[in-house]
C-alpha cells in the first residue's frame, strides 16, 4: 500500500510475477557463473599447490621439517650413605638411525655394514624396531662405539641418511659383583614397559631390572625431555628451534655402608653364605651380603650363553640374593621367637622347667634333643642357653602353630619384609591353615619340629636380621635401605620412632637374657661368638639347619657326622646376633649354606663381622670409616680419651661426635681385657641341631 | 500451442508413488556420490577402517536421506506455513545456546538435546531462508522499488547474524548474512540500493576487525605471513599445503599419504579432510570431488530457476547458496586462501549436526523440485 505511492507505472500481477521471475533467472543465472568461476578459481589454485608448486611442497613435505626429538633423561645415582656412588652412569657413544629421514633402510644398512660389520641377528633387529617404533624415535644401530668407528661414521655422513652417531649413556657399577644382589641391574625394556611408557622406547633407555634398581624405578628414571630441531633431507639437524630439558632421575642414596658392606664380601669368600646388618635403632641395612656374587654391568651389556649356563649350573647359585630371596629353615636361631609366643601366650611361665632326658615321644614317634643323655630339668633360660630341642619341642606343643605363627609374624618371621627389592621371599611358620592350603594336615610331629625351626619352618637372612633387630630393640622396626631421595632424607631414618612391639619387656629381658647367656655364660652354644672386647657383649643364639634326615641307625650308633657328609648335605650353619647386649645398637644375621654346625663356623664369622661393624660404626659416623694408619698413634690417644664404653658396666656409649667415637673404639681394641679364647669352653659344644 | 493439461496427464500424479518418481534422483545420486567420497576418505583417515568415523558418518547419513525423501513429498504451502516457526525456533536455541551452550575450540558452539548436539547456526541458515522466503513471496517487483518493504527482512537477518556473532563465530555469522543478501538479490533488490549498502562495507570491516576475537586476529594474521609461526597458529596451513603438494597430479594413492597418516594434518577427519583426498588422489581426485560439488550447487541453482513460486525459487536459491558458501569457505581455507575458519565440507567431513543440516537443506530442495509447478497462489487468483 506504501509502496503503491511511488508505483510509476502500474502493472497487473500476472505482468509483475513474470517480471519478478525473469529477474529471478537472469541474477540466478549470474550467480551461477560467479560460482563456477569462485570453483573454477580455487580448481585453478588447486592446480597451482599440486602441480606447478608441487615439488616444492613435497620437498618441504621430506626435506626442512620440524622434528621433535626426545631427550632420555640421565638415570638417577645410587650411592651408599655416605655417598660413595653403587651406580652411576657413563658416556656411551652410539650411532642411531632417524627411521623419518631414511628413504631406503635396506640400503642405507648395507651402506653402514660396509663400515661396521651387523650381524644377522643385529641387522633383524634394527629393521624389527625401525618397524615398530614411532616414526620419530631413532633406532639403535651399534652402541659403545670407538673412536675409528665414529670417525667412520661421520666422514662417511652423506652416503647415510638418517644415521647418526649421538651420545648416550649406560649404567656403570664401580664396584661390581659387591652390590649387585642389593642394587640389582638394568636391562633393555620388554614390550609390556613399552606399552606403558613410550619414553622407554628411546634406544639405550633401561630399566630396573632387579633389587633395588627396579623397585625404586620409577625414581630414578626420571622424566624426558624435548628437543625440536629443523633437519634437512638426510636427517642432518639445521638448527635447534626449541628444548625443554627433563628432569634427571633421583639421585637415591642407600644406607649400606660400602666399606662395611665391601670387607663383608671379603669375610664369606669361599663359602655360599648371606648376611644382613641391621641399625637396630631405626632398620637401616648397613650390610647385605650374598656371596658369590655376580657382575651386574653384564646383564646390560649382554650375558653370553655361556657365561648363563655357568651361572645356572652352578650350586652356590651365584645369581640368586640370599640374604632376602634364600630361604632356609631357621633352626635353633628360631627358638627365642617359640620362647616369646609361649611367653606372651602365657604357654611358658618363667619359672616353667622342662625335663630334658634326651628324647621325647610324640604319638609313637621318638623325637630327639641334640644332647643323647639329655639336659636334665631346665627352665626357660637354660632352654636357650642350651638350645635345648626337647625343651622346645614341649613348648611348641604347648603353644600351638596359630600363637606361634601370630607373635613370630610380630616378629617379622613368615611375612614378607616390606623392603625395596625385588624377589623378595616372605618364608614360611606352618599353621593348619597353611597346611591345609597345600593339602597338607599338619601333625603333631610337625608342630614339635617347628618348634625348634626344622620341618616346614623357613626364612631368610633378612628376616632373621629384621627379627633380631626386633627382638633386641622391643620396636615395630622395618628393614629399609632408602636414607635420603636428593638429599631429602627418609622419614625412617630418625632413631627409636618406630611404635614398640605388643610384647611385655620382661618376657623381651628374659629372652635377650637367655640369648645373653648362649654366648657369655659357661656352657652356652656359642662361646666362639663371645666378643674379644672389655665390657661389650653380644647376645645371639646358633643354628643349625639339616637339608636331610639323620637317620635312627646312624643317630643310635653314633655313626652321625655331617662334616663326612657331601657339601650338599650338610646342614646350614646360622647365627643371629646384636650388639652390644646393654644397649642394642647392630643386629645381624649370618647363613653358610652346608657349613655344618651354627656354633662351630657361623657362630665365630658372626663375631668377626659384628667386630667390623662395631669398628667402623656406620649407624653414627656421617663420613665412611678409614683404617687408622699408626697404631701406636692410636694408642696414645686412646690413653687420654674417657672410656665411657670400656668400663665393667659395660654401658656402651651414647651417640658421639665422630672423631671421638674414632678413638673410643680404637681404645676397646687396645684395651687387654677379656682375651678371645680366655673363658670359652669347648668342652660343652656338641652338634647343634 | 500445447496443451498444458494434457502434459499433466503425462507426467506423474501427486500421490505418493508419483512424488516419489518427481524427486530429481539424478540429483539424489549426486549426494549419495559425495557421500561415498566422504565415506572413502573417512575410511583412509581412520588408518584404513570403518572405525571411528567412516561407518558412523553412514548411519547419519542413512538417516538423512530418509529425511530428505520425507521433506521432498511435503508440499511448499506447508513449508511455507512452518517457516515462521522455524525462525522463531532457531532464534530461541540461538539465545539458548549463548545462555548454557557448550563452547568448542573458541566457536562452534552446541547444546545437547535429546543426548545428540545440535549447532543451532546451522539450522538458523536454513531457518534464515525458509523465512525470507516466504516474507518475499508477497512482495512483489513493484513493491521491491520502496526501500521500507526491504527493512522487515533486513531485521530478520540481522538478528542471526547478531546473535551468531555473539557466540562468536564469525564464519557461520558472514556465511548467514551472505545467505540472507543472496535472497534479497534474487527478490529483486535494485542494483542501486545494492551499490548504495556496498559503498561503505570497507569501513564496516575496518570497524569489525577491531571488534574481533584474539584468536580470530590471530587467524588472519597467521594466514597472510603463515611463515612466521611454523610450529603455533600457522602450522595447520602450511602442513595443509604441504601435503596438498605432496599429492602431486596423480596422488600418493589410497590409505598411503604420508602427512595424513602421519599425523601431521590437524583435524583431518573435519575441516581438513579435502586435504587427504587431495593428497591420496592428487589434483585428478581433488577436481573430481569440486566438480561434485559445483555440479551439486549448479543443479541447486537450476531448481531455483525451474520453480514457479517466488517462494519456491527463493528458498532453492538460499538453501544451494548456503551449500556453495560452505563448500567455499571449506576449501579456500584448505588451500590457505582465507583464513582457517572452523567450517566443514559439506557431506563429506566427518560429523553428525552437519551432516543432518545439509541434508534438510537437500530435503527442502527436492521438495521445490517436485513441486517447481506449483504457482502457489492465493486463492482467489487462482485459474
Amino acid at each position: 500500500m506504501v509502496g503503491r505511492l511511488f508505483d510509476r507505472a502500474p502493472m497487473d500481477a500476472r505482468e509483475l510475477r513474470s517480471k519478478g521471475r525473469a529477474v529471478f533467472t537472469r541474477r540466478a543465472v549470474l550467480l551461477m557463473m560467479v560460482q563456477t568461476g569462485a570453483l573454477g578459481a580455487l580448481g585453478a589454485r588447486l592446480y597451482r599447490l599440486q602441480v606447478e608448486q608441487g615439488q616444492h611442497f613435497s620437498d618441504l613435505a621430506e626435506a626442512n621439517r620440524v622434528s621433535t626429538r626426545m631427550l632420555a633423561p640421565p638415570r638417577g645415582l645410587i650411592t651408599d650413605r655416605f655417598g660413595e656412588v653403587l651406580a652411576g652412569n657413563r658416556i656411551n657413544w652410539r650411532a642411531l638411525l632417524l627411521p623419518e629421514e631414511t628413504t631406503d633402510l635396506a640400503a642405507t644398512l648395507d651402506r653402514f655394514s660396509l663400515l661396521i660389520p651387523l650381524e644377522p641377528h643385529e641387522r633383524a633387529r634394527i629393521e624389527r624396531d625401525a618397524a615398530h617404533k614411532r616414526k620419530f624415535i631413532p633406532v639403535m644401530l651399534r652402541e659403545f662405539l670407538s673412536w675409528e668407528e665414529m670417525a667412520k661414521i661421520e666422514v662417511n655422513a652423506p652416503d647415510l641418511p638418517g644415521i647418526v652417531v649421538d651420545v648416550g649413556t649406560t649404567r656403570l657399577y664401580p664396584h661390581g659383583p659387591t652390590f649387585a644382589h642389593v642394587i640389582g641391574y638394568v636391562g633393555p625394556p620388554n614390550d609390556r614397559e613399552l606399552a606403558d611408557d613410550p619414553i622407554l622406547a628411546l634406544p639405550g633407555a633401561r630399566v630396573g631390572r632387579s633389587a633395588y634398581e627396579a623397585a625404586e624405578d620409577d625414581a630414578l628414571r626420571g622424566h624426558p625431555g624435548t628437543v625440536q630441531v629443523e633437519v634437512n633431507a638426510v636427517g642432518r639437524m639445521l638448527r635447534e628451534l626449541d628444548r625443554e630439558e627433563g628432569t634427571p632421575g633421583a639421585t637415591m642414596a642407600t644406607t649400606i655402608d660400602a666399606g662395611l658392606q665391601t670387607a663383608l664380601m671379603d669375610q664369606l669368600e669361599g663359602t655360599a653364605a648371606s648376611t644382613v646388618v641391621m641399625d637396630v635403632r631405626n632398620g637401616e641395612v648397613l650390610a647385605m651380603v650374598s656371596h658369590p656374587s655376580f657382575e651386574p654391568s653384564l646383564f646390560d651389556s649382554g650375558v653370553s650363553q655361556t657365561q648363563w649356563k655357568a651361572w645356572m649350573d652352578d650350586p652356590q647359585t651365584p645369581l640368586l640374593n640370599k640374604a632376602a630371596a634364600g630361604v632356609y629353615p631357621p633352626g635353633s636361631t628360631f627358638k627365642p621367637a617359640v620362647a616369646m609366643a609361649a611367653l606372651q601366650a602365657g604357654t611358658l611361665k618363667p619359672g616353667d622347667r622342662i625335663d630334658c632326658r634326651g628324647y621325647i615321644d610324640i604319638g609313637n614317634v621318638r623325637f630327639h634333643c641334640w644332647a643323647k643323655h639329655g639336659h636334665g630339668s631346665l627352665d626357660l633360660h637354660g632352654g636357650i642357653k642350651f638350645s635345648c630341642d626337647v625343651f622346645f619341642f614341649e613348648v611348641a606343643r604347648r603353644t600351638g602353630m596359630d600363637v606361634i605363627a601370630r607373635y613370630g609374624g610380630d616378629l617379622g618371621l613368615g611375612v614378607r619384609p616390606d623392603i625395596e627389592l625385588t624377589h623378595v621371599r616372605e618364608g614360611v611358620i606352618p599353621t593348619a591353615a597353611w597346611a591345609h592350603r597345600r593339602g597338607h594336615h599338619l601333625s603333631e610331629g610337625d608342630i614339635v619340629n617347628a618348634g625348634i625351626g626344622q620341618g616346614f619352618v623357613q626364612a631368610t637372612p633378612l628376616q632373621l636380621a629384621l627379627y633380631t633387630a626386633r627382638l633386641a630393640s622391643g620396636r615395630q622396626l622395618d628393614a629399609h635401605l632408602t636414607r635420603a631421595q636428593n638429599g631429602q632424607p627418609d622419614p625412617r631414618a630418625a632413631h627409636d620412632s618406630a611404635p614398640p612391639l605388643a610384647f611385655d619387656p620382661a618376657w623381651l629381658d628374659s629372652v635377650r637374657s637367655g640369648m645373653w647367656a648362649v654366648i657369655n655364660e659357661r656352657y652356652g652354644t656359642a662361646p666362639k661368638a663371645r666378643l674379644p672386647l672389655p665390657g661389650v657383649t653380644m647376645a645371639g643364639k646358633t643354628g643349625s639347619a639339616q637339608v636331610r634326615r639323620v637317620s635312627r641307625w646312624a643317630r643310635e650308633h653314633g655313626h652321625f657326622n655331617s662334616a663326612e657328609l657331601p657339601w650338599q648335605y650338610r646342614p646350614h650353619a646360622l647365627f643371629i646376633c646384636y650388639a652390644p647386649y646393654e644397649a642394642p645398637r647392630y643386629a645381624l644375621s649370618v647363613v653358610i649354606e652346608h657349613g655344618n654346625a651354627g656354633a662351630d663356623v657361623a657362630a665365630p664369622l658372626a663375631r668377626d663381622i659384628m667386630m667390623q661393624v662395631l669398628e667402623r660404626d656406620p649407624g653414627n659416623r656421617s663420613q665412611a670409616w678409614k683404617p687408622q694408619p699408626d697404631p701406636a698413634l692410636v694408642v696414645a690417644s686412646a690413653q687420654s680419651a674417657p672410656s665411657g664404653v670400656g668400663g665393667p658396666s659395660g654401658t656402651p656409649a651414647a651417640p658421639q661426635p665422630q672423631t671421638e667415637s674414632d678413638t673410643e673404639f680404637s681404645s676397646i681394641f687396645e684395651g687387654n681385657g677379656l682375651g678371645s679364647g680366655a673363658a670359652v669352653d669347648n668342652g660343652a659344644e656338641g652338634p647343634d641341631q | 500451442m500445447i496443451n498444458e493439461r494434457r502434459l499433466w496427464r503425462a507426467t506423474p500424479g501427486f500421490g505418493v508413488a508419483g512424488k516419489l518418481l518427481r524427486i530429481n534422483w539424478a540429483y539424489a545420486l549426486l549426494i549419495c556420490a559425495l557421500a561415498g567420497v566422504g565415506y572413502t576418505a573417512l575410511y583412509s583417515v581412520a588408518g584404513g577402517s570403518p572405525y571411528p568415523y567412516a561407518e558412523p558418518q553412514t548411519l547419519r547419513f542413512g538417516f538423512g536421506f530418509l529425511m530428505m525423501i520425507a521433506l521432498a513429498m511435503t508440499p511448499l504451502r506447508v513449508l511455507s506455513k512452518l517457516a515462521w516457526p522455524a525462525y522463531a525456533v532457531s532464534i530461541v536455541l540461538l539465545v539458548l545456546v549463548l545462555r548454557m551452550g557448550h563452547v568448542g575450540k573458541g566457536a562452534e558452539r552446541w547444546l545437547i538435546i535429546g543426548g545428540t548436539q545440535v549447532q543451532p547456526s546451522e539450522f538458523a541458515k536454513i531457518a534464515l531462508a525458509l523465512a525470507l522466503a516466504a516474507y518475499f513471496q508477497h512482495i512483489s517487483w513493484e513493491r521491491m522499488r520502496n526501500p521500507l518493504w526491504l527493512v522487515p527482512p533486513a531485521l530478520l537477518t540481522l538478528l542471526p547474524v547478531a546473535l551468531v556473532l555473539k557466540e562468536p563465530n564469525l564464519g557461520t555469522a558472514v556465511i548467514i548474512g551472505a545467505v540472507g543478501a543472496t535472497i534479497f538479490l534474487g527478490a529483486g533488490m535494485r542494483w542501486w540500493m545494492i551499490a548504495l549498502l556496498a559503498a561503505p562495507v570497507p569501513m564496516l570491516l575496518r570497524i569489525a576487525y577491531a571488534h574481533l576475537h584474539d584468536y580470530q586476529r590471530q587467524r588472519i594474521t597467521t594466514f597472510l605471513h603463515p611463515e612466521s609461526d611454523p610450529r603455533g597458529a600457522g602450522y595447520n596451513i602450511i602442513q595443509s599445503k604441504i601435503a596438498l603438494g605432496s599429492g602431486g597430479m596423480w596422488g600418493q594413492g589410497y590409505l598411503h599419504g604420508t602427512q595424513g597418516q602421519l599425523n601431521f594434518l590437524p583435524e583431518k577427519q573435519t575441516d581438513f579432510i579435502f586435504t587427504t583426498i587431495a593428497e591420496e588422489w592428487g589434483l585428478v581426485g581433488g577436481l573430481t570431488v569440486m566438480g561434485l560439488l559445483l555440479a551439486l550447487v549448479l543443479g541447486g541453482m537450476t531448481m531455483a530457476i525451474l520453480a514457479r513460486s517466488p517462494f519456491g525459487r527463493l528458498l532453492a536459491l538460499g538453501i544451494s547458496m548456503n551449500f556453495f558458501l560452505y563448500c567455499l569457505v571449506n576449501l579456500s581455507m584448505v588451500m590457505g586462501a582465507i583464513p582457517v575458519g572452523g567450517v566443514p565440507l559439506p557431506l563429506v567431513s566427518w560429523g553428525g549436526s552437519a551432516m543432518l543440516m545439509v541434508m534438510l537443506g537437500f530435503g527442502l530442495l527436492m521438495s521445490v523440485f517436485v513441486h517447481r509447478h506449483d504457482e502457489m497462489l492465493p486463492k482467489k487468483h487462482r485459474d
